[in-house]
């Protein structure tokens, strides 16, 4: 199989489906931990290109749909397809390939403590690439200030950063290989209302730079209503609404109702209307 | 396609060069580009004017974008005027942003290293190290003195609870281990004894030995070793965890002493348990060589019972037991100390949990030496 080949070598394969077809396609998917299931039967798609926000209930299940989608939650049934391949049906060299092309952010940004920054963010080149140190320190450096951090950031530990910075840290490391999905797990959560505003942007920024497809979880409407393209809603182990901001405001669906016009959402919308 | 996925080549054209990037500018490839970048730097030379053509590039990402601005800000510094040109709109962005990066502001020029000024240094920083644990270590004993004072004053705050947890862990738990180790060790000694002496008639003299030694030095010891690395690390591993979290913190703010509540019961808990265990495991090994003589060297538990009477005094038995508590103390002490210094990362939970083994594994061996000295003195 050449193009398997192919796909171990350069990680980006000019992909033979159709542009149209999701970039992830996630059908009738059922976890469950020792007998409660967390999701039951859903069915999702994500778009290449957009900005997708995963909301549902604490708990209810958006962090397992997003670990399962990336490998490290075990599903029971169900599958998952990420650039138009089956995850199940791939050999262990293929996922890789496979994984080089997404990036994750994890919920507390999981840099490794004992590496500086520059360290972290040089992480997956250093694995995965056989390049020069130079161009390393530089592809680290730049990827810091894309994401908005001055450079002497690179040579601090990330005991000694701020949430909002080890978040923006976090995500250079995880863009390093420019990946064509990046997953993010809650990315505002923690952060001040101005700092998670230029977060959103920065993801807004970085996704029509890099021509990136977003996967967020998050909790945070703002993010919701400025970031997002498309949103789906998780309740009871299934989506049970998609669309943009707007169809979701209109829904009657009743959980739906008391997310996003409870009363943190009304105050918002009430502010915005004035 | 494998072969060539990138390429650059360079052309004159009226004095001004030309260079044509063409093929996958992406992180995957960019070893090759990168060679080919500085192929280029190296030979292209003098041309006051350099374009970077990039109308054949199929695919950009980050890195290559990078690649480029690079050699362009190179013929850049050299006098030239360098443009890049022909891009696919769609990487216009990405280009705006990379050139934006690796400016030099911002960045912190890493220090020049002298390898003898680095020495100096570094035995400098160690002897200010051991000043600070000096003093560090000072100020918790009595940062811990002054805490039972008050919990003395106060004694319902006193966590009785506490003190049976940590003596369960430390003391009970660490039974079997050390009643098997200096069980061992007794038999050894005996062992030994018994095939030494034996060249010279001396062999009723292991009785004095094995009774001597274990009663006076290997069981407190081996007892104070083994909780060292069982119990001190665990508390250093404890403490340096909670630390990490901000639980050492939320104690305090909620008016809690972190000492009171977390140190003290530690503490305590090893200074009863080094003594109880030492006394335990020196039975054992007072038994493991009474096993030894009788099998291997013929002595009968009769025998070695009634040498040993006459071998060993009260003072014998006291001078071990007094030790002990003090190595309990010195164990707990470097244990809670270390995990209170760790900091954020994992790697220097590690550090002091190295640290705080073989720190009170040392001082015990000290604080032996000084207490040998002193019975010497008072002729114990």
């Amino acid at each position: 199989m050449a193009n398997v080949e192919t796909t171990a070598q350069s990680g980006k394969r000019p992909s033979k489906v159709p542009d149209n077809y999701p970039i992830i396609r996630v059908r009738d998917i059922w976890v469950s931990f020792s007998d409660h299931p967390v999701l039951k039967g859903l069915d999702l798609d994500v778009k290449r290109g957009e900005i997708l926000g995963f909301v549902g209930a604490s708990g209810g299940g958006k962090s397992v749909l997003m670990r399962s989608i990336i490998g490290l939650v075990k599903k029971q049934k169900g599958t998952i397809e990420v650039f138009g391949r089956d995850l199940d049906q791939l050999s262990e060299e293929e996922l890789q390939a496979i994984e080089r092309r997404w990036g994750v952010l994890f919920q507390h940004g999981a840099l490794f403590s004992s590496l500086t920054v520059r360290q972290n963010i040089q992480f997956p080149l250093r694995e995965y690439l056989d390049l020069s140190e130079r161009l390393m320190d530089e592809i680290a450096i730049a990827k810091l200030e894309m994401v908005g951090l001055p450079a002497f950031v690179a040579e601090k530990y990330p005991s000694q950063l701020s949430g909002g910075m080890i978040k923006r840290a976090a995500l250079a490391r995880s863009l390093v290989l420019d990946p064509e999905i990046v997953f993010l797990d809650e990315p505002t959560s923690g952060l001040d209302p101005i700092s998670a505003g230029e977060f959103d942007d920065l993801i807004k920024a970085l996704q029509q730079t890099l021509g990136l497809t977003v996967f967020m979880v998050t909790h945070d409407l703002d993010s919701l209503h400025t970031a997002c393209d498309r949103i789906a809603a998780l309740a009871d182990g299934k989506i049970i609404a998609t669309g943009p901001i707007g169809d979701m405001l209109k829904s009657d669906h009743p959980w739906l109702r008391a997310y996003f016009h409870g009363k943190r959402a009304a105050g918002r919308l009430n502010g915005k209307k004035a | 396609m494998a072969a060539q996925a990138v390429s650059l080549s360079q052309k004159e054209d009226a004095g001004k060069l030309v260079l044509a990037a063409a093929g996958r500018w992406i992180s995957s490839f960019a070893g090759q580009a990168e060679h080919l970048v500085s192929e280029i730097e190296r030979k292209g030379g003098k041309s006051k004017s350099v374009s970077i053509d990039t109308t054949d590039i199929e695919q950009l990402d980050t890195t290559g974008a990078w690649l480029l601005e690079r050699m362009r800000r190179e013929f850049e510094g050299r006098g030239a005027s360098a443009e890049i040109i022909g891009l696919d709109p769609r990487y216009k962005i990405l280009l705006d942003e990379v050139k934006q990066t690796n400016t030099g502001k911002d960045s912190e020029e890493p220090v020049d290293e002298n390898a003898v000024v680095d020495s100096l240094s570094f035995l400098g920083e160690m002897a200010v190290g051991f000043w600070k644990d000096t003093r560090e270590f000072v100020q918790f004993l009595g940062s811990a003195v002054v805490t039972v004072g008050r919990v003395l004053v106060r004694p319902w705050t006193f966590r009785f609870t506490s003190i049976v947890h940590h003596l369960d862990r430390a003391g009970f738990r660490s039974v079997p281990i050390i009643v098997l180790i200096l069980f061992l060790i007794g038999g050894i000694l005996a062992q030994q004894g018994i095939f030494h002496f034996r060249k010279f008639g001396a062999e009723t003299y292991v009785v004095d030995m094995v009774g001597i030694l274990v009663l006076r030095e290997v069981g407190v010891l081996i007892t104070s070793i083994m909780l060292a690395g069982r119990s001190g690390s665990a508390y250093t591993a404890e403490l340096g965890s909670m630390k990490m979290r901000e639980e050492v913190d939320a104690l305090r703010v909620m008016g809690r002493d972190p000492m009171e509540i977390l140190i003290l019961p530690r503490l305590i808990a090893l200074i009863i348990a080094v003594p109880l265990l030492t006394f335990i495991g020196s039975m054992a090994a007072l038994f493991g060589g009474l096993v030894t003589a009788w099998l291997y060297g013929g002595f009968t538990p009769e025998i070695f019972t009634e040498r040993l009477r006459d071998a060993i005094s009260w003072s014998t038995f006291w001078v071990g037991m007094i030790k002990a508590p003090f190595m309990g103390a010195v164990i707990g002490l470097v244990a809670c100390v270390e995990g209170l210094r760790v900091q954020g990362s994992a790697e220097s939970l590690g550090e002091h949990t190295t640290a705080s083994v073989v720190k009170s594994i040392f001082l015990v061996i000290v604080l032996d030496g000084a207490f040998a000295i002193f019975f010497a003195s008072i002729d114990w």
